[in-house]
């Protein structure tokens, strides 16, 4: 029998840097989407919390790999949920392509590409969006007050290193001009 | 001529820069206009029509006359006003719009025709043959009147696009902008502070004038300081606020590298998109040209635009100025002249008016005429007692100020006419949420500046709800104002208003006498104020002219429209980043690698990448591939990558109604491992989409889409949940990406299978649409057995992670049993050979009933589209059928566009009587085969019809047949 080896999404592509920000891959064991059922929220968030330490997040926020997803729904990052009656779960661990941004002037490249307000007031650390990163649909959290997450589809990882690295090299020049 | 001790440009870092071709040296801060002038350059230009030579007017962004081109090669651009560009060593620019050298430009002979050039002159004159326009007139006129040239090719240096956020937007680093940016700083707010220019100070830095009993750049730099301390103002210099927008989005445009020499890795430009809590404009004001004879020659220009190059710049445009003016302001730039050294003399229209230095007055008095053929050497003024020369080598002229309303006027607003001081100003809330301030809203002292600075950012704090805490403001000059209108000085010769554009008051009453009286009519017929300076200099003074041509007031003549941007935006900056891949996003499958590997050439479906087809070594041809393809699959076995098409989750207790209500026919029915084709239509009974949907589990589906309509049919799940059925229990998600699925077809299909999975099936454990969880080498996949061949054929599926590897598996497997990977050539042949539609066919104008599927409309259930799908005329006989049609007569070819006719028809469309959608080459039956929609075409199978395709020049005998060109009884599937 053959072994089927495994590639991550942007398997060769990553990690790079320009000046001080650095773009990584992040390779959550597992990524699971999960929505409750009618009716069903809180049995489902008292089972999170007691699989995962955190409720059902609130719309645009994450914790302990809890990220919302759109209405009623989220995505489990890293944990492998055991089944949670009243829920409908899928497991999307190959679907998205995870990475990492962080340095002082990630923020800075997003706002090259992501047209939401990313001030430490309206995007602190806990903050999680479904927006846009150039044209493309992502999720986007903020992990610290100089890191983030992004996660696009799969298939569209070689685009996302495009974009990111060409908004990344146009900051860390701008960052050599200012001296 | 430079002067010593004067200005704020580094004189210690001496700059070498080229103007049409020739050195010269420019100093640290300089613009190329600033530098030109040092240099005793005044002849800088050309103008648009008549070739008039012309010199610097302005030393603003306004600049209707020294527009330049600035680089070289492709990153040339043109129309750079040259006092705006900031020199750097090396910088290369050039004149624009002559013939020949700038001093003897060969077309200035249209200035001799002038009189035949006036407003009209294109429209009266060009009217025929109509023919010529386009190949002899409007190639000519383009020629010789011209603002610059064009590349063939992108530039290569880029620019870049980026979003801010603030509480407080303040357009504008002047006296206002910077007292409302520190108010609203230290109350707390982030503000943007946005300055058009190299450095923050607005005319503080022009202006020989002191502020809190320093001098205005002395204030400027410890008030920069305390904005800096606050650390909550993000200063953008080299930023034109360019557009105002619904919302308080402002776009703005960022000069990031223009002023530095060319580094590939630095954005050339920045188009930001702002979004502010609130925003203060303190745009300024404009001054105001009086228009009078023979206006135009290089050395005539604002009187505030001398006293900018000279307290800004070190730099006297002339050594022998004069000044005309309706106001005190003039008189200012007398008296810092004359402390430079400069000999000077004040024509004042006002009678009586008095020296306040030791310059010379002539009160009462305005000039009529100017000399000087390539620079300005005299001029003529009239007084009471008559006319009179005067010698002079610069006229600064000054008939007031004009609020730079622009931006409160982009979301529809109107200015209103303020008779106090003779000028637009805003409107009260012309953009909610956008204060104005100081200049801009007709306040003219520094006093006034800072005052209404304040009161701005307070009225912007108040509106965020925040604590206001006002800095201590600091004493200022309470003088200034707009003196006594005058906006025409009537004598004889051409007076200019619109330099940019060429155009003479002459002109505007012209128009108004061929009935173009309303100012908008006005502006289109003699084109002033479409010029890259939008009228900036002449749009008041124009409509002056025309509101006394048509025996109007000012106010009721009123404005033309303000439009973004405020100031001209290169395309390539407000696009910057969507060239090449930055255009959209490349989505590329699993295989994508193995298969580039290989050579297939690529097809874009969406956004995805396919294969067209997998080259086989010694095929030259794409036919010579598909054909070996389609036999391929038919013999043996072939492989695809289906994993673009859309695949969405579906679960909940009422999951199967759900699918009832989307499809035509009946889901909730489907056994766990089984699976039906479905059809999907939209609200108004015409097709949507097709595909099968499996059951995986009680409650539990998985749906296919087609690869281009997988985004749609997300959208209309979502809005039938939402929207049409929030009663039901049911969620869903798209699992596209998740998985990596192939399609194995072919009569070894089931052989290749059974060596890549951990429990081999046979027809009885896995028939035709049945669909289950398998172990493929051991990882956890999906199995369903369905067919878009017509072949003995499943669908694999892994978790993406492991496609690439099972996709070079699965095609090693294809090829040691005599088969191989195929691509989309011959998956359109194999589908087209069994009848199976794609949206070639369901393109949106065609019903259930159109392609034979009215049967699977059920009558039992309600579903969405089906009231509209059985209204009777989508339902009619007459109308055009899916039917197949095959080459009969002596041309064997078909083509997908061409229309099908009644054999002794005439091609024309009253005949039309249907239209081919698909046609491919069938190896199987060594013909053309085609899908195509004909009027009662399920009544016609047999008969013989002509195709024409006009575009291509092909017109072929057809035969109507069924659709279904190979095995139609579907035995090859099932076995």
């Amino acid at each position: 029998m053959a072994n089927l080896t495994a590639k991550t999404p942007f398997d060769a592509l990553l990690p790079i840097e320009a000046g001080d920000v650095r773009l990584s891959e992040v390779t959550p064991d597992r990524i699971t989407w999960i929505a409750p059922q009618k009716g069903q929220m809180a049995k489902v968030s008292r089972a999170l919390d007691k699989q995962l330490g955190a409720d059902f997040p609130s719309p645009n926020t994450h914790a302990n790999g809890l990220v919302w997803f759109g209405p009623d729904q989220a995505l489990v990052l890293g944990t492998a949920l055991k089944p949670i009656a009243g829920a409908a779960m899928v497991d999307q661990t190959s679907a998205w392509a995870c990475c990492a941004l962080e340095g002082a002037g990630a923020t800075d490249v997003l706002a090259r590409l992501v047209p939401i307000d990313l001030r430490d007031t309206a995007f602190g650390a806990g903050a999680a969006a479904r927006t846009l990163l150039g044209h493309m649909n992502c999720v986007l959290l903020r992990t610290g007050p100089t890191r983030y997450e992004v996660m696009v589809f799969r298939s569209m990882a070689a685009t996302l290193v495009h974009e990111v690295e060409r908004a990344m090299t146009m900051v860390a020049a701008r960052a050599e001009m200012a001296g | 001529m430079r002067l010593d001790g004067k200005g704020l440009v580094d004189r210690d870092t001496k700059l070498r820069f080229h103007f049409n071709g020739r050195a010269y040296e420019g100093l640290k801060g300089d613009t190329v206009a600033s530098a030109l002038l040092a240099n005793g350059v005044k002849l800088m230009g050309r103008s648009f029509k008549y070739h008039r030579p012309r010199g610097v007017m302005t030393a603003g962004s306004e600049e209707p006359n020294a527009l330049i081109q600035v680089g070289a090669g492709n990153a040339m651009l043109p129309n750079v006003r040259a006092t705006v560009q900031e020199v750097y060593a090396g910088l290369e620019t050039r004149s624009q719009n002559h013939v020949g050298p700038l001093d003897k430009d060969l077309l200035s002979v249209n200035d001799l025709l002038s009189p035949w050039l006036g407003a009209g002159f294109y429209y009266k004159t060009f009217m025929w043959p109509r023919a010529f326009w386009e190949r002899v007139y409007e190639p000519t006129i383009r020629r010789a009147a011209g603002l610059g040239r064009m590349t063939r090719e992108a530039s290569p240096e880029e620019s870049e696009r980026a979003f801010a956020f603030c509480d407080v937007l303040v357009i504008g680093g002047g006296p206002a902008g910077l007292i409302a940016a520190l108010t609203a700083a230290q109350s707390g707010a982030d503000v943007i502070l946005a300055e058009e220019t190299a450095a923050l100070g607005g005319r503080l830095l022009s202006d020989g004038e002191m502020v809190d009993g320093v001098p205005g750049d002395i204030w400027v730099a410890e008030t920069v300081e305390a904005l800096r301390e606050t650390g909550r103002v993000r200063i953008m210099e080299r930023t034109t606020v360019a557009g105002a927008y619904d919302g308080l989005t402002f776009s703005a445009v960022e000069r990031v590298s223009a002023h530095l020499p060319h580094n590939p890795a630095l954005p050339r430009e920045c188009f930001w998109r702002i979004r502010a809590g609130q925003a203060v404009l303190a745009a300024g004001a404009l001054e105001r040209p009086i228009p009078f004879p023979n206006n135009d020659r290089p050395g005539v220009m604002l009187s505030s635009a001398i006293r900018t190059f000279l307290n800004r710049y070190g730099v006297t445009p002339g050594e022998k100025v004069s000044l005309f003016t309706t106001n005190d302001d003039a008189h200012q730039t007398a008296i810092e002249l004359v402390d430079a050294g400069i000999d000077c003399t004040v024509i004042d229209t006002r009678p009586g008016v008095e020296a306040k230095g030791a310059y010379r007055v002539i009160a009462g008095a305005e000039v009529v005429n100017t000399k000087g053929r390539q620079a300005l050497s005299e001029i003529t003024y009239r007084t009471a007692s008559g006319s009179y020369q005067l010698e002079t080598d610069c006229l600064g002229v000054s008939g007031g100020w004009n609020p730079s309303v622009h931006l409160t006027c982009h979301m529809g607003a109107r200015p209103v006419w303020n008779d106090q001081i003779n000028a637009f100003i805003p409107a009260e809330s012309a953009k909610p949420g956008l204060h104005v301030a100081g200049a801009c809203n007709g306040l003219l002292t520094t006093w006034d500046a800072i005052t209404s600075g304040a009161e701005a950012a307070e009225a912007a704090l108040k509106a965020l709800g925040r604590k206001v805490r006002r800095p201590t403001l600091p004493e200022a000059d309470m003088t200034g104002g707009n003196g006594a209108p005058l906006h025409v000085v009537e004598a004889k010769g051409r007076i200019w208003l619109d330099f940019a554009n060429d155009v003479t008051t002459k002109d505007v009453k012209q128009a108004a006498t061929e009935g173009f009286q309303s100012v908008e009519h006005m502006k289109r017929y003699t084109t002033q104020g479409m010029a890259p300076d939008q009228g900036k200099s002449s749009n008041i003074a124009a409509l002056a002219v025309l509101a006394d041509a048509t025996g109007r007031g000012i106010p009721e003549t009123g404005t033309t429209t303000y439009r973004p941007p405020f100031t001209p935006v290169a395309l390539a900056t407000m696009g910057a980043g969507a060239q090449g891949k930055g255009f959209a996003p490349e989505r590329f499958p699993t295989s994508h690698k193995a298969v580039t590997a290989r050579g297939a050439p690529m097809i874009e479906a969406g956004l995805w990448y396919r294969p067209s087809y997998i080259p086989a070594p010694g095929e030259t041809h794409w036919r010579q591939s598909c054909d070996r393809e389609v036999n391929m699959v038919r013999n043996a076995v072939g492989v695809v990558d289906v994993s673009t098409l859309g695949k969405i989750e579906i679960l909940g207790p009422d999951a199967g109604s759900f699918l009832d209500f989307l499809y035509t026919n009946t889901f909730s029915t489907l056994k766990p491992g089984r699976v039906r084709y479905g059809l999907m239509l939209r609200e108004d009974g015409h097709v949507m989409d097709d595909g099968t949907t499996a059951c995986l589990a009680e409650n539990h589906y998985v749906m296919t889409t087609t690869t281009a309509f997988a985004g749609p049919v997300m959208n209309h799940m979502e809005f039938v949940a939402q929207a049409l059925r929030p009663d039901l229990d049911v969620r869903f998600t798209s699992v596209t990406e998740q998985w990596a699925q192939f399609s194995v077809a072919g009569p070894k299909a089931r052989d290749l299978l059974n060596g890549v999975l951990d429990a081999p099936i046979d027809d009885e454990s896995f028939p035709f649409m049945q669909c289950g969880p398998a172990r493929i080498h051991g990882i956890e996949g999906r199995l369903f057995r369905i067919s878009f061949s017509g072949e003995h054929a499943y669908e694999v599926a892994v978790p993406a992670a492991y496609g690439d590897a099972l996709y070079r598996d699965l095609v090693a497997r294809a090829e040691s049993l005599g088969g191989g990977a195929y691509g989309m050539e011959a998956l359109n042949v194999l589908r087209l050979e069994k009848g199976f539609i794609t949206h070639a066919e369901i393109h949106g104008r065609v019903t259930a009933f159109d392609i034979g599927m009215q049967a699977m409309m059920s009558k039992k259930k309600d579903f969405i589209g089906k009231a509209a799908a059985t209204r009777p005329g989508l339902l009619d006989e007459g109308r055009e059928q899916l039917v197949g049609l095959k080459p009969v007569g002596a041309v064997k070819e078909l083509t997908a566009g061409a229309h099908l006719f009644e054999a002794d028809a005439d091609a024309v469309r009253t005949n039309n009587m249907g239209y081919v959608t698909s046609v491919g080459y069938s190896p199987t039956l060594g013909h053309f085969i085609g899908l195509g929609f004909l009027k009662a075409g399920r009544d016609r199978v047999g008969h013989h019809m002509k195709m024409v395709d006009a575009l291509r020049g092909v017109t072929a005998e057809v035969e109507i047949c069924d659709p279904v060109f190979f095995d139609p009884d579907g035995g090859r599937a099932r076995g």
